[in-house]
């Protein structure tokens, strides 16, 4: 049974991990937002499952949490969002996406070799998870760098907080103020991006942040 | 303690957030401006009683000791001070219009939530409450840093936004992995997050898990310091934002990212087997002086070229304290608090130049002391302060700093003191383009509250030239602390 639990837990997260690289190379921006409420409801299931595992029932409500905001509603208000700005077709990786992969099988590298270096002590369930957790995080700072698109950005730092969330479930018996305070801070942000993204449309009917870049402070 | 059955420390953090919800709804911009200073005022006169006061003893979520007692007192007078000037400040940029009074509330709102989530920053006793409150604070930023809704605002506000989460997601991850390396010795549950209890047993947790983790956390609350390789998003949000947001920003939010820093340094050094932090803290600060003291050279905004010295500063700061021990600690303290004293008043003076002139750019700014003479000789006297010179307090921390190290390790602080000449000479340059000369500009007289400024310079003045002992001893105290 016990082998069975590590089984799908490992299975589970390991598929968030094929999800960020599924990611890296959407090209179309309808496409990745897609790609990301799957990725967040394969987070959910496998909160739910480290629930079950760890039997500590407020990790159900993380899970809940995961699903509701981040595989319904921000990528169904996201979505408006791009369709409204007629941007839904078009996307552009700054970098190619062979070199784009290639980086994110390094930082996936890095991680598992740091992570289960250091994590010798710790129960196997906690170690392989955290490891995962770490390599979701890194991929999600490459998705942000290799996006120009301000909505493409914002996805990956979604992508990354989900890997917080893993790694705050895998920690057996982490107190539920932290998962709360970090589904918060994602609800907190998405508001500041929404704005944020209202703001850049109504000064320049664009959310290109190459647009953004030609008014940098110093080239007035 | 308790004043009139009310608890000190809940008042440090209740009075911003009622501050909050009162200035959320009242309309009228001269009576709110007025309350957001009688909020401040409030706040520091709580966090006055905590000083003098009994303290309570250390609970699962708060705690004040002699460590945070200096950044909150520091915290919350800085904060009174720049609602007094931000009342005046304001005022102009209503009647010019770059504000609507429909901003000015929310601004006001936010600028007690800003300050309701540093003071809860720096009493946090539990590392998960920590993190939420260092998020809230750079939220709260982030939004008064675009507040102004130019081209440029909004460039700074999202590459605050994007440097600034990326950062704090990091420190998550490490606060996750100190809850790991806790979780063993200290057991599951709240107390594995409770500094007080950390500490105790920081002795038992498995080095390598707290060395990945204070990596993490260095570079997590590393960027929001300001530190060399994560600085990109300072100087474009302290020049886009209010010159408010600038000063307490400077002054303030880089400490409280410092002061985590710092809990997490104590935590490390009570383990035998970790990793030094000395060392990496060393490395960042030596890098971040040099890299600001030459970035000096090439500013032509008034506001973006005091952020590049803040980051100097913050170099400097982080410097000292990775060097350690008693005297190099005592240094850094100083300089964290003679820093965040003058480079808030070197803020106010600009802020209101800026409004006085009607541009940023240094090559329309000139002859200063000819056109605004208080204002002028208050940049000067503020300048000389920042770029070190005698007789005033940074004089004194720098002195204390390279004459403690240089025995220690004379190579590193000859390029310390290589960065500090450089930026001493772009400011200098710079001041006097700027204080001296040919009148460049508008010459309209200024409205302007010139008694935070003065006030400030006043305190580096007399710091410089006598630190009482008490005060001493105190700082000794918290230095001996720091190890």
């Amino acid at each position: 049974m016990d082998a069975l639990l590590f089984d799908i837990a490992h299975m589970l997260a390991g598929g968030l991990v094929l999800l960020s690289f599924v990611m890296l190379y959407q090209d179309r921006l309808s496409a990745l937002l897609n790609v990301f409420a799957l990725h967040a409801i394969v987070l959910a299931a496998s909160v739910a499952w480290q629930a079950y595992a760890q039997d500590a029932p407020h990790l159900y409500i993380t899970a809940v949490i995961a699903l509701a905001f981040k595989a319904v509603v921000i990528p169904t208000a996201l979505h408006r969002i791009i369709r409204r700005l007629g941007i839904h077709r078009e996307i552009e990786n700054v970098v190619g996406i062979g070199p784009t992969m290639l980086a994110g099988m390094g930082l996936v590298a890095l991680s598992l070799v740091v992570m289960l270096r250091v994590t010798t002590e710790a129960d196997p369930l906690a170690r392989e998870d955290l490891a995962f957790a770490l390599s979701v995080v890194l991929l999600g700072l490459l998705i942000m760098v290799t996006r120009r698109n301000a909505v493409g950005q914002v996805v990956g730092f979604m992508s990354l907080e989900n890997g917080l969330v893993l790694a705050a479930a895998g920690a057996r018996g982490m107190p539920l103020v932290v998962e709360i305070s970090v589904a918060f801070s994602i609800l907190i942000a998405f508001i500041v991006i929404g704005i944020f993204l209202f703001r850049i449309r109504e000064r320049f009917d664009t959310v290109d942040l190459q647009a953004l870049d030609r008014f940098r402070g110093e080239r007035r | 303690m308790n004043i009139g059955g009310i608890d000190a420390v809940a008042a440090v953090l209740l009075v911003p957030l009622a501050g909050a919800a009162l200035l959320a709804v009242l309309p009228g911009y001269r009576s709110t401006a007025r309350l957001n200073v009688l909020f401040s005022l409030l706040t520091l006169l709580a966090a006055g009683s905590l000083l003098v006061g009994e303290r309570p003893a250390p609970g699962s979520y708060l705690l004040v000791d002699d460590l945070n007692i200096v950044f909150i007192v520091l915290n919350t007078f800085v904060g009174f001070t720049t609602s007094a000037f931000s009342a005046s400040y304001i005022g102009h940029e209503l009647e010019t219009g770059r504000l609507t009074p429909r901003y000015l509330r929310f601004y006001h709102a936010m600028y007690q939530v800003m300050m309701f989530g540093m003071n809860l920053a720096l009493v946090a006793n539990n590392i998960g409450l920590m993190w939420v409150a260092v998020e809230l604070a750079t939220l709260s930023t982030v939004v008064m840093v675009g507040i102004y809704r130019t081209h440029e605002a909004l460039e700074a506000a999202w590459k605050y936004f994007i440097l600034g989460s990326v950062g704090i997601a990091l420190a998550l991850f490490g606060t996750i992995l100190v809850y790991m390396a806790a979780r063993p010795v200290v057991g599951e549950g709240l107390d594995a997050m409770v500094w007080t209890l950390l500490l105790a047993h920081a002795a038992d947790f498995d080095p390598a898990l707290v060395n990945v983790a204070f990596v993490f956390l260095l570079l997590g609350y590393g960027t929001k310091v300001g530190l060399a390789p994560l600085h990109a998003w300072l100087p474009d949000a302290h020049a886009e934002g209010p010159t408010p947001i600038s000063a307490v920003l400077s002054g303030l939010l880089l400490n409280v990212a410092l002061y985590a820093v710092l809990r997490f340094k104590l935590l490390l050094a009570a383990n035998p087997g970790a990793l030094a932090t000395g060392p990496l803290m060393v490395t960042m600060g030596l890098a971040s002086v040099l890299l600001a003291a030459l970035m000096l050279y090439r500013r032509r905004d008034i506001k973006r070229m005091f952020a590049y010295s803040s980051i100097e500063h913050m170099g400097i700061i982080v410097f000292a304290f990775g060097m350690g021990g008693p005297l190099a600690n005592f240094a850094g303290l100083l300089h964290m608090v003679m820093h965040s004293l003058t480079k808030s008043a070197i803020f106010f003076a600009v802020g209101h130049i800026a409004q006085v002139k009607g541009t940023q750019r240094m090559s329309e700014i000139g002859g200063l002391t000819v056109t605004h003479p208080l204002l002028g000789w208050s940049l000067v006297f503020g300048v000389v302060a920042i770029a070190g010179l005698p007789p005033m307090g940074i004089f004194m921390s720098e002195f204390l700093l390279i004459s403690s190290t240089f025995t220690r390790a004379p190579l590193l602080t000859v390029v310390l003191v290589g960065g500090l000449l450089l930026a001493f000479g772009a400011l200098l340059l710079r001041l006097n383009e700027l204080a001296f000369g040919e009148p460049k500009g508008a010459l309209t007289p200024v409205h302007a509250s010139y008694v935070p400024m003065l006030a400030h310079l006043a305190l580096v003045l007399a710091a410089g030239l006598f630190l009482p002992g008490p005060i001493v001893a105190w700082f000794q105290n918290v230095a001996a602390l720091l190890g």
